[in-house]
């Protein structure tokens, strides 16, 4: 009885607290479906009925002197998939390299490739923007992309993953004639599903959340993406009569759904990947 | 590296051109800027743009003596502090009582880690709207219980709302390492200390938190280096560094220096500054989960 009665204690605890986490999405929505009228009184408590009129206005219309938000969702999504993909693409392929092959100067790459962990563009952003710059980078995908997709712990991972296939694959896979390529297409990488899956949501939850870089390398608008186009429309919101939070709410919304949904429909693989990573 | 030496593919130049993609992007994209940046951090430029002469260790030691970066020192150590203890131990309280629900582990885990995959500058956008002067919904909450908010005019309160906010999204990551944690922990091991007559706050801090070690010391590196590195969309958006540089962070510090002052010299060597302190955590890190693996 004593122990039932702890547990329902333990629900309606995590309950609250659940709730609470939930606390700035829940206003973002109410603030999203209203006129921004009804947000200058009393704040509403439920939602309203603009939700659907605010979201095709972000989308389509956006605010005067920021792109419409259709465009920025589109560039996040290139940026995203295109870091999520050539880190997957470059990392595996160069921990294939160093697992399989034994040739002069294959630590010295290695810990080449391990410095870049010490390096988050964070702290290297001013160089690394000159040298982007150097290159013809700015305003293009490829320097939004480029610069950001070395990446020390894809490569550690996948390093550590081919180290525990058996070595008798190999040698039977030699034995059948096949080359290092055929052994990386036919067995390496079928292998690896499950890794690159959870290395898959893991950056690409990096790429679309970068902020920082996007910032620097694009001063064309048709670049903007959406995390950092979303300051572009806070300052563009102070020249209205009216502040337009209802659309800035509407366009934060659109900005944080698909990274959620990436995490939280593939939370299974995310979660493998992520406590991996502490290894 | 394998016991088994010998190379289970003798190809010579396929390696290379494997490594190839790697290594490019490496060279380009993080050794010649980080070379630009260890020389850069050795010049000035000379007064009037005529050029720039080198001037030795003055652009650190102008650093060390200027009170504006110490104070931006301290506001970044005081973040960090903050937020990692506040989320390390939201985080692992709600995944100790997650973790003893006989059902429902899924949902919860769902509700607690969504945040997690919120960017920084979104979840700062949120924030901002809730505590935005005078209209924000928190706002009037507050002002409603006798509090003067105004996190544009006070330092402490726009401090308060960046620890709060970072917190917020940090819960996430340590609840799924508490978790994760928790569930190394042999059963027996509690079982046995249940028999001995321990009740379960006992056991927790007895067994279940020294076996936590591990996981607890890899998350205040993890927490410390996310709030001194990732939190520049949160800063950009909410505060701009104010008021009064009460919120200016060394990563947003070096974005002044470099990009709005375009002093160049002082910006290649606050880069220098902040690549040894992650140098620094890293091997910390690395020196710690070598001896984790030794454990096991």
């Amino acid at each position: 009885m004593n122990v039932r009665k702890a547990h329902a204690g333990r629900i309606v605890l995590l309950t609250l607290v659940a709730i609470l986490v939930a606390v700035p999405l829940y206003i973002a929505l109410v603030a999203a479906s209203h006129s921004p009228r009804d947000l200058l009184g009393q704040f509403p408590l439920l939602p309203g009925h603009q939700l659907g009129h605010n979201f095709a206005s972000a989308l389509v219309k956006g605010l005067p002197g920021a792109p419409p938000v259709w465009l920025m969702l589109g560039n996040s999504l290139l940026m995203a998939l295109g870091i999520a993909i050539g880190k997957l693409v470059i990392s595996i392929l160069s921990a294939y390299a160093v697992v399989y092959f034994r040739f002069p100067l294959r630590m010295t790459a290695f810990w080449l490739i391990f410095m870049t962990l010490m390096l988050p563009v964070e702290v290297r952003f001013f160089p690394t923007y000159q040298v982007t710059a150097g290159l013809h980078l700015l305003n293009s995908y490829g320097g939004l992309i480029l610069p950001l997709i070395a990446s020390a712990t894809a490569t550690f991972l996948f390093r550590q993953f081919f180290l525990t296939l058996p070595r008798e694959l190999v040698d039977a896979a030699r034995i059948d004639g096949a080359g290092p390529l055929r052994f990386f297409f036919d067995t390496a990488l079928p292998l690896s599903r499950t890794n690159i899956a959870a290395l898959f949501v893991l950056e690409f939850v990096y790429g679309w959340n970068q902020f920082l870089w996007p910032l620097l390398t694009t001063t064309h608008q048709r670049y903007a993406t959406i995390v950092m186009g979303i300051q572009g429309m806070i300052t563009a919101s102070q020249s209205f009569a009216l502040p337009q939070w209802n659309l800035i709410m509407a366009t934060a919304i659109l900005a944080l759904t698909p990274p959620v949904l990436v995490v939280v429909l593939m939370q299974r693989w995310f979660i493998k990947g992520l406590t991996e990573t502490e290894k | 590296m394998r016991s088994n030496d010998s190379s289970p593919f003798p190809q010579r130049w396929l390696p290379y051109l494997l490594l190839a993609p790697q290594l490019v992007i490496t060279l380009v994209f993080f050794v010649w800027p980080t070379y630009d940046a260890l020389s850069g951090a050795f010049y000035q430029s000379s007064p009037f743009g005529l050029g720039t002469h080198f001037a030795g260790l003055a652009n650190f030691t102008a650093l060390f003596t200027d009170p504006n970066y110490l104070h931006a020192f301290g506001v970044t150590a005081l973040y960090a502090v903050a937020t990692t203890l506040a989320s390390m131990g939201l985080g692992l309280l709600l995944a100790v009582l997650t973790e003893g629900l006989l059902r429902g582990h899924t949902l919860f885990r769902t509700l607690f880690i969504w945040p997690y995959a919120v960017a920084p500058a979104i979840a700062g956008a949120l924030w901002m709207f809730m505590f935005a002067p005078q209209v924000g919904p928190g706002t009037r909450l507050l002002i409603a219980l006798g509090i003067h908010w105004n996190y544009t005019l006070h330092g402490h309160q726009a401090m308060l709302l960046v620890i709060a906010l970072t917190a917020w999204q940090q819960i996430a990551y340590n609840f799924l390492f508490f978790t994760a944690g928790l569930q190394g922990i042999p059963a027996s091991l509690l079982e046995a200390a249940a028999l001995d007559g321990s009740g379960p706050i006992r056991r927790f801090w007895d067994v279940t938190f020294p076996l936590l070690a591990p996981t607890t010391f890899f998350l205040l590196v993890m927490n410390t280096l996310y709030v001194f590195f990732d939190t520049f969309g949160v800063i950009q958006i909410v505060t701009q560094g104010g008021p009064a540089n009460a919120t200016t962070t060394l990563v947003y510090k070096l974005y002044e220096d470099g990009f709005q002052n375009l002093n160049l010299g002082s910006a290649a060597a606050q880069s220098i500054i902040l690549m040894t302190l992650v140098g620094l955590l890293t091997v910390f890190q690395f020196r710690y989960l070598d001896r984790k693996v030794h454990y096991q």
